[in-house]
């Protein structure tokens, strides 16, 4: 592979990607250093869920060359390093037949992980006193709690945040941006995409504007 | 975390959920025991008829809903959920067998009510010594419907209509299980020997196993 930019987390080099006989992205071109935060503001549609599923090496890209924390996307070299990957997507990735705590227990021992960790992921997220609440009982705002607590136990070395903010309160937020602190501070990368570009431009260290699958640099 | 201790956390949590949401339990079991009832009106009042339908009867319903049992986790496996696994590392060939497992467990206490039911409700005529013979059938034959109906739901992972995909691929390569399931129990009623139907039945719950481990893999990344 010709992508050489050594020690960088993300590599893209005129990556694209289809689905459905469509195409999404196209010639996406950028590097992510470690301990950098990237923001990629665009409008509904413009792919930018699509891109943060290529990063997480959920989709493969149909041209170009990526690697991410130096595997070679599309390849088996993918695998071993997703567990490094966390990606807090649209919808909260919980079982919603379990209750909080029981959705952080059950990905720790996936991990196999320690469990005398849940309890203060719990108390750092406030949800200490409703942990034991079921998924279905539960608000927008708890779930990505739960969420960010998960990452807190998993801590990624490469944070995904797809319109991670949208619909929190104040204290829900301000618990994202210290997620987004601590992966940095810990040598990891994070990249954040929203519709609200202003909102990415105050955390993020360079915004890079997505529109009809190709990317441009704004800041 | 190794292979089985993975396939053993993903059985665990599917087991917790069916105890809370009870697909099984709550909604399949009592229909099939329903349409066991319902059967025998449609033969009258002939009693000798009646039991010795009574093992063909148990076959055609405890495969037809044993097929919701194997399904139900297909049913409810979300992208969201899939992407979660992946991302926690989670080996699709242990998922595989954590789900096999326990639909297996749920599969094997659904066929062996149906059966108690089936002896109750049609009297069957078998020779003495059968429970174990039969439960030996039962168990191999619930394994391979679990297999398979894991392995369906696998493949049609990410489709749209993918229950009903699932379901008819599952009905044609279910068949060597049929035939060895009822065949036990026919070979017991005719005092003739049951061994060359429970090795049918071992030799498709390995093929079975093999290919769902095998292809676990491949299927996940090809169902994105």
């Amino acid at each position: 592979m010709r992508l050489q930019r050594v020690g960088a987390h993300i590599v893209l080099e005129n990556a694209g990607v289809s689905l459905g006989g469509q195409t999404i992205l196209r010639g996406l071109s950028f590097s992510v250093a470690p301990s950098e935060v990237l923001g990629v503001a665009g409008p509904n549609g413009s792919g930018k869920t699509t891109l943060l599923r290529l990063l997480a090496t959920l989709v493969r890209p149909d041209e170009g060359d990526g690697r991410v924390l130096g595997a070679a996307l599309g390849t088996a070299e993918v695998y071993p390093i997703r567990s490094q990957i966390g990606l807090v997507g649209h919808i909260p990735s919980v079982i919603g037949e379990l209750s909080l705590r029981e959705n952080l227990e059950h990905a720790t021992r996936l991990i196999g992980g320690d469990l005398s960790r849940i309890e203060p992921a719990l108390r750092v997220v406030g949800l200490d006193e409703a942990a034991d609440r079921k998924v279905e009982a539960s608000s927008y705002g708890m779930l990505r709690r739960t969420e960010a607590a998960r990452l807190l136990i998993t801590g990624p070395k490469l944070l995904l945040l797809d319109e991670a903010f949208s619909g929190l309160d104040v204290d829900a937020q301000e618990l994202i941006d210290a997620l987004i602190a601590r992966t940095v501070g810990n040598g990891g990368s994070v990249v954040m995409v929203s519709h609200d570009a202003a909102h990415l431009g105050r955390r993020a260290g360079r915004v890079m504007s997505l529109s009809a699958g190709r990317l441009e640099t704004v800041s | 975390m190794s292979f089985w201790d993975q396939a053993l956390e993903i059985a665990r949590v599917d087991l917790r959920i069916e105890r809370r949401v009870g697909d099984v339990l709550r909604i399949i079991l009592p229909f099939a025991v329903v349409a066991l009832l319902v059967f025998p009106l449609a033969l009258g009042v002939d009693l000798s008829a009646i039991s010795r339908l009574g093992p063909a009867v148990f076959w055609a319903i405890g495969i037809l809903f044993g097929m919701q049992v194997a399904l139900r986790q297909a049913a409810n496996d979300r992208t969201e959920r899939r992407d979660l696994y992946s991302l926690l590392g989670l080996d699709p060939a242990a998922r595989f067998a954590g789900r096999s497992l326990s639909g297996s467990v749920l599969m094997i206490g659904f066929l062996a009510v149906l059966l108690v039911a089936t002896v109750i409700l049609y009297g069957p005529d078998l020779p003495a010594g059968w429970p174990g013979p039969v439960l030996i059938g039962l168990v191999l034959t619930g394994i391979g419907l679990t297999e398979l109906g894991t392995l369906a739901g696998e493949v049609t992972a990410g489709l749209r209509n993918r229950t009903a995909l699932a379901s008819l691929i599952v009905a044609p390569l279910a068949l060597p299980l049929v035939i060895g399931g009822s065949q036990t129990l026919e070979s017991l009623a005719r005092d003739a020997g049951i061994l060359p139907w429970l090795l049918l039945l071992v030799a498709t719950d390995l093929a079975l196993a093999v290919a769902g481990v095998a292809l676990a893999r491949p299927l996940e990344e090809a169902s994105r």
